[in-house]
């Protein structure tokens, strides 16, 4: 940060001016900061219970710390990285740079969005430096509202104060998109990355409070033995399934959709060529949010809950396994006729897409309700939803990361490096995940903290992976971070990408643009370009 | 190496059937999205010398072509899997009945004659069984690889999962809903003996001079008074014989179905539903039976005047 130029980075270096921030960059750089922490807190304990399961006969740990790690895991995972990740760092940094307004709509309650989400992971990790908790992820009634003697109220709290930061995010993000575009920016020129945004917002804005009203009422119970979810008082255990499953489910696209916005932009810039059937991604991302709310039975198809139910939640599932089909093949056909080079960024682009097809297509066989009884709460299950959002959400999250840092950050990583440590990835992640469809459909029960000695060799590939996965996630950590200080200058626009983002300077000034941008162009502007 | 669990009944055979059309779907997709991505990213390279003239930035055909085909592949998929669970929801009425307990962490399983055991089932080869299945505690799951079959166990509501097993044998069953701290040990196996071997084992759990009635469920029937009014003819209350799966209308004009909840419902809050024609008279059986023997009756009920509730048959 030597250079003379004012920029974002620059303009203010005490505690003060980052921790009062109003400028979107700044609160995206702590969302990083924070993110980067949490996954890293989420990861070692999968680094402890994969140990663990190195052995059948779970030596390492007692069982109910097993049981406390991959609750830890799940939670900070899910609520603390993947949900915040994309929309929160890249989101915040890049919406407003790609409609080429000035900030979000809401500077302050951007930064209150942030706040909310620290004291909800501190309220989280709280309740686990205390002791923490024992009940899953999913807090399933009745255990989590009467059976459990772990630190369940806290917890949720914490859940619970992070949700109103998505919904403040959302409206932002809805807000900014709808009142701030550039003139000539007009709904057909958005990059996919900004409908992605949008999509997902509304996901955040509709689904979170169903979830905050359903941990609020698994505290209630916990507090003052209301009668909701205990049957032992009348209440009805399945109704917290639905109501977690209302919001969970969507969930899972509120952590893909903004994923697949970042891989629409990746895959047309170092191809150099518009984004194949851009007008059909745009709808299959609605399609998606739009069919993401009706389908959270099919976490419930041996639940107890009525056949019936079970016959339409399973077809719903499969149509909207329709969208996401489009977009994989529109991916694919953005390389046809294309220029294509292999950066780091690309890298993960070419991966996200073997690695999401793949947990798409094993998607089916949890769809398909006679092979969904065989094969659900098994590791089956667990080795589909993490070729999804690790394979998917992580890789799309760390190709932004490596796509944009040169914007942010406005210095160059060593892209033979990245690429090494995106291979490291891909390799490690397959090792650690394959092994588990196998030994799920053998029938081993997730979340057990031994096991019978005949699953043991798949849970030895897993661990071994999950080694390798482990030392290619801290390579970026370590080559980005050094080269945030010590790299070589980026320019402004190292990749000849389109969008306005590259318009500016790197990195950004502090109201982001010189002059008020002007669109004239359709979005994905390559044909016939050559790399700047 | 396995590479599937050892396969134990009918129905395990169609669901490996579906899996492995499954897989191959799967894996036909898959090469055919990889090998063109290889394609492309080979051919396209930058610095390859390929055509490039005139990229086309849309194609409806295209398209349409890759929605309409996997959603029609997709929808046979659909009706193949809704066919298995179906099949997998429906008990033939002459199957066998055992009442499985769950509790942290444990499972006692009790056939119809009265002989129960913890963490252990045994079952005959080729002859259905059901099981009434319902938790004292939090929901837990009852999972048989070997069968393909699972189904979660609920406090205070009955889940049903029957098999015919086709081997002889003894196969794993897991919990495998989440339960708490001991989930991991609540694991069991399924015996399937030959028919006859089966009877012989059955008998064997009777005490030698005990009365020859030993079906838990009849026993309380009689005990608890319920036959004084629930007389085949001219009773203060409805007849039960062969009530279960029967359609019942209501005072209020409406109809349920008598399944397993309903048969408890009208045990413990006998006024919650009144059968047409009969007056609001019955007691409240609320806490004068203990969980176990709630789900006892239960299955009495279920077998109730229909030839069955005389375990085992010859």
């Amino acid at each position: 940060m030597s250079d003379a130029r004012a920029h974002y980075l620059n303009a203010g270096h005490s505690m003060r001016s980052w921790l009062l921030t109003k400028d979107h960059k700044r609160i995206a750089l702590l969302y990083l900061a924070s993110v980067t922490a949490l996954f890293f807190v989420g990861g070692s304990a999968a680094v402890m219970f994969r140990l663990q399961l190195l052995t059948p006969h779970g030596h390492l740990v007692l069982p109910e710390t097993y049981n406390k790690l991959f609750t830890l895991h799940g939670i900070v995972m899910v609520f603390f990285f993947l949900v915040p990740a994309v929309p929160t760092v890249l989101g915040n940094f890049l919406i407003p740079l790609m409609i080429g307004a000035k900030d979000l709509a809401f500077p302050r309650i951007n930064l209150l969005s942030w706040y909310l989400f620290i004291a909800g992971a501190a309220l989280a990790l709280g309740a686990t430096l205390y002791g923490g908790v024992d009940t899953g992820w999913t807090f399933y009634t009745p255990y989590s509202s009467v059976f459990s003697n772990t630190y369940v109220v806290a917890t949720v709290m914490g859940i619970f104060v992070a949700g109103f930061s998505s919904i403040l995010t959302g409206l932002n993000f809805i807000v900014t998109i709808h009142k701030m575009r550039a003139p000539g920016l007009r709904w057909f020129r958005l990059p996919l990355f900004v409908w992605a945004i949008y999509a997902t917002s509304f996901m955040f804005v509709l689904a979170t409070p169903v979830l905050a009203m359903a941990l609020l009422l698994v505290g209630l119970e916990r507090v003052l033995h209301l009668g909701i979810f205990n049957p032992a008082l009348g209440g009805d255990p399945l109704l917290f399934q639905h109501f977690f499953w209302f919001y969970s489910h969507p969930a899972v696209y509120i952590m893909v959709l903004p994923a697949m916005g970042v891989i629409s932009e990746l895959i047309p810039c170092f191809s150099r060529r518009r984004l194949f059937g851009y007008e059909f991604v745009v709808m299959a991302t609605f399609g998606i949010a739009f069919l993401g709310f009706l389908v959270w039975g099919h976490h419930m198809f041996v639940s107890g809950q009525s056949a019936f139910a079970g016959l339409v939640f399973s077809f719903l599932s499969f149509v909207v396994a329709v969208p996401s089909a489009i977009k994989v093949f529109n991916w694919t056909a953005t390389l046809y006729k294309g220029r294509i080079r292999f950066h780091t960024p690309m890298l993960y682009a070419l991966g996200f897409i073997g690695l999401f097809t793949i947990g798409g297509l094993t998607g089916l066989f949890l769809a398909t309700l006679g092979v969904d009884v065989h094969v659900h709460d098994t590791y089956f299950v667990i080795a589909h939803f993490h070729y999804i959002m690790v394979g998917g959400s992580v890789m799309a999250y760390l190709g932004g990361i490596h796509y944009w840092w040169p914007k942010i950050s406005g210095k160059m990583y060593p892209d033979a490096l990245g690429r090494w440590a995106a291979v490291l990835i891909f390799v490690g992640f397959n090792l650690t995940f394959f092994p588990q469809f196998i030994v799920g459909y053998l029938g081993m029960p997730r979340r057990f903290y031994m096991y019978p000695p005949e699953f043991q060799v798949y849970n030895v590939f897993s661990t071994a992976g999950a080694s390798i996965l482990a030392l290619g996630y801290l390579l970026p950590l370590g080559y980005l971070l050094w080269s945030f200080w010590y790299g070589p200058d980026a320019g402004d626009n190292p990749w000849g990408a389109s969008g306005l983002e590259w318009k500016t300077s790197s990195p950004p000034p502090v109201r982001n643009f010189e002059t008020k941008p002007v669109v004239d162009e359709e979005p994905y502007d390559y044909e016939g370009g050559r790399y700047g | 190496m396995r590479f599937v669990p050892p396969l134990a009944s009918v129905i395990g055979s169609q669901v490996d059937g579906l899996f492995w059309f499954l897989c191959g779907l799967s894996a036909f997709f898959a090469a055919l999205i990889a090998g063109t991505i290889l394609f492309f990213c080979i051919r396209y390279r930058e610095g390859a010398d390929a055509d490039r003239s005139h990229p086309p930035p849309r194609n409806l055909p295209l398209e349409l072509t890759w929605i309409a085909i996997p959603f029609a592949i997709m929808l046979g998929v659909y009706w193949r899997g809704a066919q298995l669970f179906l099949r997998e929801r429906k008990p033939p009425p002459d199957a066998q009945q055992v009442l499985v307990v769950a509790k942290q962490w444990m499972w006692k399983t009790q056939q119809s004659n009265g002989r129960a055991e913890i963490n252990e089932l045994h079952v005959p080869l080729g002859r259905p069984t059901k099981l009434l299945m319902t938790s004292q505690d939090v929901i837990h799951s009852f999972f048989v690889p070997a069968f393909r079959l699972k189904q979660d166990v609920l406090p205070d509501r009955y889940t049903t999962l029957w098999f015919t097993p086709t081997r002889v044998g003894e196969f794993r069953f897991f919990c495998s809903q989440y339960c708490g701290m001991g989930h991991a040990s609540m694991i069991g196996r399924v015996v399937v003996m030959r028919p006859k071997d089966f009877e012989k084992w059955l008998a064997s759990g009777r005490t030698p001079g005990a009365p020859q009635e030993q079906d838990p469920g009849r026993i309380l029937f009689r005990r608890k008074g319920c036959v004084a009014c629930h007389r085949k003819v001219d009773g203060q209350g409805p007849p039960l014989e062969g009530i279960f799966g029967k359609t019942v209308l209501l005072s209020d004009g409406r109809t349920i179905v008598a399944d397993e909840d309903y048969l408890l419902e009208s045990i413990l809050y006998p006024a919650a539903k009144i059968v047409a024609g009969y007056p609001n008279i019955m007691p409240s059986y609320k806490g004068q039976l203990t969980p176990e023997e709630e789900s006892q009756l239960v299955s009495y009920l279920e077998r109730y005047g229909t030839g069955r509730q005389k375990e085992p048959r010859p």
